[in-house]
Parts: structure tokens; sequence; C-alpha cells
């Protein structure tokens, strides 16, 4: 174990933990915007009360999205510096970018809707969460591009041993970035759209439990989240397959390594698990020719080391293996609890209660895409080592020379600590808000049975 | 001027304008169990951060994401040099800003973690800050401690000196006391903080420090007149001069041995920075100030709920 290991693992943790806010930040931003367009269009109660009770829940989240997100922009030049040297003309644009352009608007407008509910015209309220929820789903698109990058570099030359830009325009439309942006966007919809199915059905369990009716609001944040989550998933699949078709093109190794793929292969099959392959179908996936050769592990290692020298160009492959199918079955799973939950609340069905065993597998439209998502990433970041720049600079290559084990293992383990404790805060306050529902979240009466505490929310404009 | 320079005074400009802004969230983060006897007021000394604090966190989120795009080998260099310092900023900004979200959503037995968040949580990074730079610029442990020491009374000072102009009643009355006590430490730390900042520097650096002192005994002066207003200006004034001797002080060479010219990206990046920078900037200072302008009136004990 070396500072260079710690720091992977260091990078990995805080990633993957930043990256469990993100998603409900950015779809959950989108659907809380449209829940308080369709009050302002439509006037009905039910609306205000959802956008009330999801931005809550939104706003618990974004907190820890925003913090976790400090760490990411301070995290290259501390524990990556030889990398953040290298790629810094060109990565760091796009950095600057999602800031100037995106963090500003995001954190500026959400703190006036936070707080503009009073002092606001409707209209200019409403716009508020637009700007915001936009401002997080663009600052997606910059950290997508600058991500892309480091798997498939384009607009740049090497002088000096540093990349220089030539480019902008070719480093935002990357093809690579092209197709990740409506993935992982797509991807974030489907977490979002889980998270308020599986709200809704607790809530519509709980209700049902109490007084034994089904409260309209709960169906229509399920019905409205089940369509979301459906279209986000087609996108979702859709980007998936440009995605596999440009990994054939552009990092081979990766393509290989999730197919367990050992050696050069014509009409290669497609292996759902090892031993169970479905013929030419990989082959006909990542180039739509079913006779199309697809390179192999063996033989990219050996192309590698007579291209960039002696070295082991492979990534961890079980993980890479295993984390390609976690995403695709807890993905897919996803989608088909979409499609049902929508053929079980289709019209013909709005008189009949929706059937408690559906309520409570809505509960795992959590956990569902959310491991999806996390694979998703385990797949495209471990896929792309001995890399950190696909083809220029290796991650070992990367690390901050400077930078002791020590002080690496310390902020691994303050980090790691730390985002432990958040994760078991923000779980309680959520289950907390849930359980008490719309009412807890904006109090019809004010504070009347709570005298002693009539500032309860006092930094809180709800 | 070359674009090198162009995006070294950018640089400076961003973090002066995070140095002013989130100067006065730490003071107000650090001094709201001073100044609030009770919930009411506690939330009433917060809330006048409340709508803005995230924004002006944003100011040091492009001021590290334009250093790492125009001067990559001194973002690379600075945060691997100061790393656990770097930690421990981070730590602080985390713990603040979940703790200025979570405390009015928590049940309130668990309202003073968050208190204690932010309070510890604003004075890590007030301390770290100034201890940084005066160590990058100075490279020595008794100026770090004194940078840190100045930047931390400083943002003691401007965030109480912003509770008076943005509050009234009792915790007004506090907030004034607490920013002549802080004064005392502000003035004690500002002449040898500035001294080591301007010395063996240009002459415009030595007329910053100057005219850093200058501002901060008018906001001394201001303060004891009970002119809200013009203290703030004062403070923030101080905060920007100071701001701009340290990045004075650091031209040309901001890491020892490495120049801005070596340091700095293409010209073909800088080119389209500079295009980016110039659009989007007067946007977000218009919508910001707009912020300011809807949030502008004094902050009462009555919370406010829709």
């Amino acid at each position: 174990m070396d500072a260079l290991d710690l720091a992977r693992w260091q990078f990995g943790v805080t990633t993957v933990y930043h990256f469990l806010f993100v998603p409900l930040t950015i779809g959950l931003g989108i659907f809380v915007a449209g829940l308080q367009t369709a009050w302002h269009r439509t006037g009905k109660e039910h609306y205000l009360r959802l956008t009330k009770f999801f931005g809550k829940l939104f706003l618990i989240n974004f907190a820890v999205g925003v913090v976790t997100g400090l760490v990411q922009e301070f995290q290259f030049g501390m524990n990556w510096s030889e990398y953040s040297t290298f790629v810094g003309d060109v990565f760091g644009a796009p950095l600057a970018m999602e800031a100037l352009l995106a963090f500003f608007l995001e954190s500026t407008f959400l703190g006036l809707w936070i707080f503009g509910w009073d002092r606001l015209p409707k209209r200019l309220h409403l716009a508020t969460i637009w700007a915001a929820a936009i401002g997080s789903n663009l600052s997606a698109y910059f950290i997508l591009a600058a991500n892309a990058w480091m798997k498939h570099p384009v607009g740049y030359e090497v002088v000096d041993g540093r990349a220089r830009m030539t480019d902008l325009w070719a480093v935002l439309t990357n093809s690579t970035a092209l197709a990740q942006v409506p993935h992982v966007l797509g991807a974030s919809f489907v977490v979002a759209g889980g998270f308020v199915i599986a709200v809704s059905g607790y809530r519509i369990l709980l209700e049902r439990r109490r007084s034994g009716t089904d409260p309209a609001m709960w169906r229509t944040s399920l019905r409205a989240a089940l369509v979301m989550t459906a279209i986000a998933g087609a996108v979702v699949a859709g980007s998936g397959d440009m995605s596999a078709k440009l990994t054939y093109e552009q990092q081979p190794m990766k393509l290989a390594a999730a197919e367990g793929l050992r050696h050069d292969q014509n009409g290669a099959p497609f292996s759902i698990v090892p031993g169970v392959e479905v013929p030419n179908l990989l082959s006909f996936l990542s180039t739509g020719d079913p006779n199309a050769t697809v390179h192999g592990i063996e033989n990219l290692q050996r192309r590698f080391t007579e291209q960039f020298g002696p070295g082991d160009y492979r990534p961890n492959l079980p993980v890479v293996f295993w984390s390609f199918r976690v995403m695709i079955v807890f993905g897919m799973a996803t989608v088909g609890l979409s499609l049902l939950g929508l053929w079980l609340t289709r019209k013909r069905r709005s008189g009949r209660p929706l059937p408690a065993w559906f309520a409570r597998i809505c509960l795992l439209a959590l956990p569902l895409p959310t491991i999806a998502m996390i694979s998703g990433w385990l797949l495209s970041e471990i896929g792309r080592q001995p890399w950190t720049v696909t083809g220029e600079l290796l991650t070992a290559a990367s690390v901050s020379p400077g930078v002791s084990l020590t002080e690496v293992a310390v902020s691994l383990a303050i980090f790691t600590a730390l985002y432990g404790a958040l994760a078991v805060a923000e779980a309680v306050l959520l289950v907390r808000y849930v359980k008490a529902g719309p009412e807890a979240v904006e109090p019809a009466r004010p504070d009347e049975d709570e005298p002693a505490t009539p500032a309860l929310q006092p930094t809180l404009m709800y | 001027m070359e674009l090198t320079t162009v995006w070294f005074v950018v640089i400076a400009f961003l973090w002066t304008g995070y140095f002013v802004l989130e100067g006065f969230d730490f003071g107000v983060g650090m001094l709201a169990p001073v100044l609030g006897r009770d919930e009411e007021e506690h939330g009433q000394v917060l809330e006048t951060i409340g709508p803005v604090w995230d924004g002006n966190e944003v100011w040091l989120i492009t001021a590290v994401g334009s250093m790492f795009a125009a001067f990559p080998a001194w973002y690379a260099g600075m945060f691997s040099e100061f790393y656990l310092p770097v930690v421990l900023v981070l730590v602080g900004l985390i713990i603040r800003g979940v703790g200025l979200e979570w405390r009015s959503k928590v049940s309130p037995a668990r309202r003073a973690w968050c208190d204690l968040g932010v309070m510890a949580g604003s004075g890590l990074p007030a301390f770290l800050w100034g201890a940084i730079f005066a160590d990058l610029l100075l490279g020595s442990g008794l100026a770090a401690l004194l940078g840190g020491l100045f930047s931390f009374s400083l943002c003691l000072l401007h965030g109480a000196v912003f509770v008076t102009l943005k509050t009234e009643g009792p915790v007004r009355r506090r907030a004034r006391t607490a920013a002549l006590a802080a004064s005392v430490a502000v003035v004690a730390t500002a002449a040898p903080a500035l001294a080591g900042v301007a010395q063996g520097a240009a002459t415009p650096v030595w007329a910053c420090g100057l005219a850093a002192m200058a501002a901060l005994a008018a906001g001394v002066a201001l303060v004891w007149r009970r002119r809200d207003g013009w203290a703030f200006t004062a403070t923030a004034s101080a905060i920007v001069l100071t701001t701009a001797a340290l990045f004075g002080a650091l031209w040309p060479e901001p890491m020892p041995g490495l120049t801005v010219a070596q340091a700095a990206s293409g010209p073909y990046t800088l080119g389209v920075l500079t295009w980016i920078g110039a659009l989007a900037l007067p946007f977000v200072l218009a919508y910001q100030g707009w912020t300011y302008w809807v949030f502008r009136k004094r902050v009462t004990r009555e919370p406010v709920h829709a």
C-alpha cells in the first residue's frame, strides 16, 4: 500500500459518495420545478404541497451534494498534482466554465427560491427554481465533458510534456461526451424518479393504513415520477448503446474487460454471466455488424506493450466485468418497475386503488437505480485504468509526488469518517421528513401547539 | 496587458470577492451563538447570510477552477503543498454548509450539532486561508500563525459589522459590541501581518497595505459612531486592499521557484477563457447583486413563514 493506492481509494470514495447526491440534485430539481409550474398553471393546492414537500427533501440532499463537490474541486490539485499540471490547460477550462456558468446560477437562484416565497412575485419565484435546476444540469454537462476528455482526449497537442488545448469546441463536443451526457443525465432522472416513486409508494402505504384512503396527491407524484423514470430509462438505454459503440473504437480494453473477452474474435458473443453467451451479440452491439472483430484483452495487452512500452494495460477485470452486469440488470429492473407502475396506474384503472404489493415494490425504486449508477461509474472509471488520460498519462504518473502516505491516510480517514456521519445524518433526516409528510413541512397553523419553540424554522422561509 | 497578467488579476479578483463575501459569512457563523441569546435571535443572525452564503461560496469554486485552468502548475503546487491545511478547510466548509442547511430541519435536540458545525466550520477556513496564504508568501510558521490570526479576527470584525448592518434590536447592539471587541484583535495583528506581506515588495503593495490599515482604522471609528453602512464599506475595503497587497506581493512568483509565466496555460486557452469570462461575469455580478437587493431589508426577530 503506497500513497498512490490510498489517493485512488480517496478519489473513489469521495467521488462515488458525491455522486450519490448529485443525481437527486439534477433530477429532483427539475421535478420540483415541474411541480411548481403545475401549481402555477392549475392553482391546485396538491401541487403546492408536493412542491414544498419534495422541495424540502431536495434541499436536505442538495446541501450534501454541494459540500462534497467542494472536495472534488480541490482534490485534483491536492492528490493528483502531476495530472493537474499535465491536463490543466484542457481539463481546467470546463471546470472554470462549470463554476462561472453553472454553479453561480444554481447557488444564487436556489438561495432566492428558498428565501423568496414571500418576497418575489409568483412568476419570478417560479423562474428562480428553473434557473437553479438548469444550473445543476448545465454543471453536469461541463464536468462530463472534462471527464470524457480523460477517456478520449481531443482538441489538444502535447507541448513540453503538457497538454495544450487547441480547440475548445472539440473538447465540448467530444463524441464521448455527447454520448455520456445524455446517459448520465438520463440516469440521474431515473434515480430521482426512483426516489419519488419510493417516497410516494411509502406514503400511500402509510396513509392507507392510517385513514383507509388513497390520497390523490401521492398518486399524482407517483404517476409523474413513473413517466419521468420510463422516459429517462429509454434515454439511458439509447445513449448507453451509443457509448458502447464509441467504447469499441476509443477504449477497446474497457470493452474487452467488461465482456471478459480474452482473445480477438470475429462475431463475438455477449456473455451474460460467465458460461452463458448469446452468439454474435457483442459484435453486433459494439459495431452494428454481427460478424465484426472484437479485440480481446490479451491481444490488446500485446499491442499496447508495443505501443507504450512494457507495463500492464489491463484494468481490474472482475470489477469491470461485474459492475457492467450490475449496472444493466439493476438499471433495467428500475425501468421495468416504472413500466409496470404505469400499467397499474393507467387511465382505465384510475378509480381503483394501487395494489399494496406494488406500493411495497416501489420502495426498491430508490436502491436499484442508485446501485446501477454507482456500478456504471465503476465500470467507466476503473475500466479506464491504468490511464488517467487514455494513451497519454498513466495513473501512476499522475499522483502528487510531494504528498506522503501518512498525509493521504489522514485525509482518507477524515473524509471517510465525516462522509459516513453525514450519510447517517442525511438518511435520518430524510426518513424523518418522509414519515412526517407535507404537514410538517408546511404547518397550516404555524407552531400553534408548540408555543415554546416559535422559531423552530427561523432560517427556513417556507 | 498580457493574457497571463490578465488572468492573474482575474484570479486575484475572484479571491478578493470570495474573502469579502465569505469573510462576513464566516464572521456571522462564528458569532451567531454569541450574538443570539435565544433560538429566535440565533436564527435572526444566521438569516442575514441565509439566502446568500451558498452563492458567495461559488466565488471560491470559481477562483480555484480558474487557477486550475489558467495556472495549472500553481493550482497543483499550492494545494498539494498545503495538503493537510486544505483538508481542514474542506472539513470546515463541509460542516458549515451542512449545518446551515440542516439546522432548521433537524430536531431541536440535534440543532446544537448543526450550530457547532456552523461555528467551527466558519472558524477553520477563516483562520486557515490567512495562514495558508501567509505561509505561501513568506514560508514560515510564524507568518502562517500571524496571517491566520489576522484573517480570523478580520472575519469576526467584518461579520459583526455585517450583522449590525442587517439586523435590528438587541442583536444589533450586541453585534456592535462584538465588532469593537474584534477590532482590538484586528488592530493587534494587522500591523505585523500587513508589514509581512509588504516586506521587500514594490511600492503599490506597500500603498495597498497602508491603505488597508487606514480602512481598518476608519472602520473601527465608523462602528463606534454607529455608521453601519460606511463601517461595512470600510471593512470590505480593508479586505479588498489586503487581498490586493497579498496578490501584488505574490506577483510574479506565486510559488517559490515558479513564475506566473511558467505556471500559465497556453495563449489559446487563456484567450477563450477571457472571452467566456468577459461575457459571463457581468451577468453573474448582476444577478448576485440583485439577490442582495431582494434581501436588502434588515432581518427582524420574527421568523418568516410562507
